[in-house]
């Protein structure tokens, strides 16, 4: 009972590895299937191989299912939004989201009186029997998902959590996904979440229970853990109530990986995929949050989600002008007929890095007399690139190690001035192995009032909640630690009245303390 | 006279997130509140102060409250309805006009909502010609203009009518008001008449938003530099190219004080920078020697894209054009100063014009 599966079911590739501690014991790649169990069943069969299923303590698994199923509105269900604020409202729910996700709420969403002020002070009596008639008109609509938000609940949950509780007594069998459970200060953008999360939940369901079936089927009794955005795990029985947490895993799933490959916890990191590079910061082993509104398939969040900067450059992309241009175009999944190694006649950053010699990939010898000025000068673009991106990804002026990881890490072997960068073995599988070495992790995000208190002990009681919900989530009690603290007075209060604290605790995954029933 | 549209607004949005000169709040929220308000009444007349009556009543139309709590307790079009009606009320007297008080950030875009309502003209003017901080830095306080009466209505229903003694009081009294009620309120404050707006405001203010918000986006269209394009369009002083390599902030008071320290780049190769903001850029120093400071503007964009960067967002590795921009006369006199100087935010420096700049 020593090992260890991380699964990464990407848009192209599924990529699985098995772990032993931090070592690579077995991995592979298989193709990503329509149905995506099927595909996971391929690349667990694979990797398996010589290996008893008993042995295996936990199984963790990164998906973009649930990206995917909001990028093209496919799987969606039907959702009613209801808002705990002062009536009427002028601004609603699902402001600039793009046409094609629309539907979801379509006119389905009501304002309900109540809420909290930003000291969490009532901004109004909760209006039991106004919200109790709005659950008889999503009754009578049909409606079995309920998106449900208040005035500055993550200061004040209170209201929010009596609003779910009638819902729930009005609408029995209805899921009810509460906003403060989902994202932070910023209501518009916290709606937006819980509206999708409540919008995946049917989906969720079935895509829990596939990945149950098809990890049983090789013989696994071991729990099942899926990927969250922020590099931390969840339990299946989790991931049916919050799906939205694990939309943006992939990402964090190879910043993850790159930690545990190249032993480094403090970095960049540069995904070097087929279209584009993904490049973000490390720090204590996690990927860097962003702080900004962040864009989901064109839907604006304030969740978690890594801070990575997406860079025209794969392996794919196309070089044109003589070198002097590198993409943005690229020829993608069409690489392994286009590029001039494989017989095409498209010159690729793949070609030119073969050429300015790279790990040769198809047949060398077709770029063996490709102009030396074109692979000089496209080589020096994609070095000012990666390196003007990196600066960029880097939150101090020190020098950080740089770790390339992803199908198209080797090319930057070929890239002048890069030769300090760290390129660790299995770097194609770092999305697997980092969905394996997840942690468990607790959050605060909230608004405090500074109502005789100060600031010091405010952020004591921030990190103290963090570390109970960490274990909560499944982290050891012994090794649990505070990765992330900070605390910022909100402008244009006086007196600093109050402040908003972020602290994030997480600590190494202990099986143990999930059930086994998941 | 020119109608603003959805598409008018996002360009003034655009463009007074750069005249916000660091600070200002984010308009994103006010900007959603007023595209909502044209959505359902139909575009807003701007028009210029020359077209304003002398004996037409105007009022500043202002959101007071804390950027951070707009963002949960969203702004309602209710509010910046009444606050006219319930001023007009009390003042016996109906308001032909509205403007905005500041043109920077948020309450850039926040007259829009009462006017559509209303259907009152915006005139397109402010009291500041960028953000400040406090009510009472607005240049008819250098005429003697009383920010008084005033109306302050919050989502509660709280109406609170005001006369102060001075404008430094109303601010005060406004701000404590306004932290009660919950932080969100909405404002009709200094009453005017047309011919003290003309000889009080600062003109074209909103236009010239809109026209900044246009050429940055042509330029990025036409693949030409969105920086460059902010300098020729504003008459701006290029102060610096570079990239920040430290940053530091405190919060005292209410307020954020910043420092941010950045090396050259390109032809500033060598050199360095210190901004130092207080919510908005107040004084810029090349190789430690005062280069521009307040009223001017001081505003950060991002090299390539353009993109206004508050003095809240900027961060490490952010490669960053530093640019000035003159200030209205009105604040270069000894008055001015006084109001908006340096030394009005506690940097003993003189004031430097900062197209006296030679790079």
């Amino acid at each position: 009972m020593s090992l260890r599966i991380g699964i990464d079911v990407g848009g192209t590739n599924t990529d699985a590895a098995v772990l032993r501690g931090s070592e690579v014991v077995a991995a592979t790649k298989a193709t990503t299937t329509e149905d995506v169990t099927s595909g996971i069943l391929t690349a667990l069969t694979r990797v398996l191989e010589g290996i008893d299923p008993a042995e295996v303590e936990s199984v963790f698994i990164g998906t973009t299912h649930f990206i995917n199923a909001i990028a093209q509105a496919k799987g969606l269900a039907q959702v009613a939004a209801v808002r705990i604020a002062t009536p009427p409202q002028s601004l609603f729910p699902m402001i600039d989201w793009p046409e094609h996700l629309l539907p979801i709420i379509g006119d389905n969403f009501y304002v309900v009186q109540g809420g909290s002020q930003f000291d969490g002070r009532l901004l109004n009596e909760l209006d039991e029997q106004g919200l109790r008639d709005t659950a008889a008109k999503i009754r009578a609509a049909g409606i079995a998902h309920v998106a449900l938000s208040a005035v500055f609940s993550s200061v004040n949950e209170d209201p929010e959590i009596r609003a779910a509780e009638i819902l729930e007594e009005e609408l029995p069998g209805a899921t009810v996904t509460r906003s403060a459970l989902v994202g932070r200060v910023g209501i518009l953008e916290r709606e937006n979440a819980t509206i999708l999360n409540a919008a995946l939940r049917d989906l969720a369901a079935q895509v829990v229970d596939g990945l149950e079936q098809v990890v049983t089927s090789v013989g696994i009794t071991a729990p099942i853990l899926l990927s969250q955005n922020d590099g931390t795990v969840m339990t299946l029985e989790r991931a049916r109530r919050f799906p939205i947490f694990t939309i943006a895993s992939g990402p964090t799933n190879s910043m993850r990986g790159a930690a545990l490959l190249a032993g480094i916890n403090d970095g960049v990191v540069i995904d070097v995929g087929g279209t584009t590079s993904d490049i973000g910061m490390l720090q204590h082993g996690f990927p860097r949050e962003s702080t900004i509104a962040m864009s989901l398939a064109g839907v604006r969040s304030n969740f978690r989600i890594p801070d990575v900067l997406s860079l025209a450059l794969g392996g794919g992309t196309v070089i044109a002008e003589h070198g002097g241009t590198v993409g943005p175009e690229s020829v993608g999944y069409r690489i392994g007929s286009e590029a001039l190694v494989f017989g095409g006649s498209v010159t690729t950053f793949t070609d030119v890095a073969v050429a300015g010699g790279a790990e040769p990939i198809g047949d060398a010898s077709r770029v063996a007399n490709l102009d030396r000025t074109l692979v000089g000068a496209a080589l020096g673009r994609v070095r000012d690139m990666l390196i003007q991106a990196v600066e960029k990804a880097k939150l101090s002026s020190a020098d950080v190690p740089v770790i390339a990881v992803g199908g198209g890490a080797p090319l930057l072997k070929a890239v002048p001035g890069l030769e300090s960068i760290v390129i660790p073995e299995n770097a194609g599988v770092a999305n697997a192995v980092g969905a394996s070495f997840a942690e468990a992790g607790g959050e605060v995000d909230t608004v405090y009032s500074l109502d005789g208190k100060t600031r010091a002990e405010v952020l004591a009681e921030a990190k103290a909640l963090a570390m109970q919900r960490a274990i909560e989530a499944g982290a050891d009690p012994d090794r649990v630690r505070i990765i992330e603290a900070e605390e910022v007075p909100l402008t244009h209060l006086p007196g600093g009245t109050a402040v908003h604290a972020r602290v994030k605790a997480v600590g190494p995954f202990n099986p143990n303390t999930i059930s086994k029933g998941r | 006279m020119q109608l603003i549209d959805e598409e008018a607004l996002n360009d003034i949005t655009f463009g007074s997130t750069v005249f916000g000169s660091g600070g200002g709040g984010d308009p994103y929220i006010g900007t959603l509140l007023a595209r909502d308000a044209i959505r359902r009444f139909g575009p807003v007349p701007l028009v210029d102060v020359e077209e304003v009556p002398d004996d037409a009543n105007v009022v500043f139309i202002a959101g007071m409250g804390a950027p951070g709590v707009l963002a949960e307790k969203l702004p309602r079009a209710e509010e910046y309805d009444r606050v006219l009606h319930k001023f007009e009320e009390r003042m016996g007297v109906k308001y032909d006009y509205v403007c905005p008080a500041e043109a920077g950030g948020l309450n850039a875009v926040t007259p829009f909502a009462t006017a559509a309502v209303a259907r009152v003209p915006v005139i397109d003017a402010d009291g500041m010609g960028r953000a400040f901080p406090h009510l009472e830095m607005v240049t008819p306080t250098l005429y003697g203009g009383k920010g008084t009466p005033m109306m302050m209505v919050d989502e509660h229903g709280n109406d609170l009518f005001m006369v102060c003694k001075e404008n430094s009081w109303a601010e005060q009294i406004a701000r404590s008001a306004a932290v009660t009620s919950g932080a969100n309120t909405a404002m009709a404050l200094y009453p005017m008449t047309g011919a003290q707006a003309k000889a009080w405001l600062v003109r074209g203010v909103l236009s010239a938003s809109a026209d900044l918000g246009r050429a940055i986006r042509a330029a990025r269209a036409e693949h030409r530099s969105p920086v460059q394009a902010v300098i020729d369009n504003q008459n701006g002083i290029l102060l610096f190219e570079g990239k920040i390599e430290h940053i530091e902030r405190r919060n005292e008071g209410g307020w954020t004080f910043g420092r941010s320290e950045l090396s050259g780049l390109g032809a500033d190769e060598g050199s360095t920078m210190m901004l130092h903001s207080q919510n908005e850029h107040l004084m810029a120093e090349r190789n430690g020697e005062v280069v521009a400071t307040t009223p001017d503007l001081i505003m950060t964009l991002e090299l390539d894209s353009g993109e206004p960067i508050p003095a809240e967002e900027i961060r490490y590795g952010f490669r960053v054009a530093v640019i000035g921009l003159p200030c209205d006369d009105r604040w270069r006199t000894p008055d001015g100063l006084k109001l908006a100087g340096p030394r009005r935010f506690n940097y003993d420096v003189d004031f430097t014009p900062v197209e006296e700049f030679v790079r």
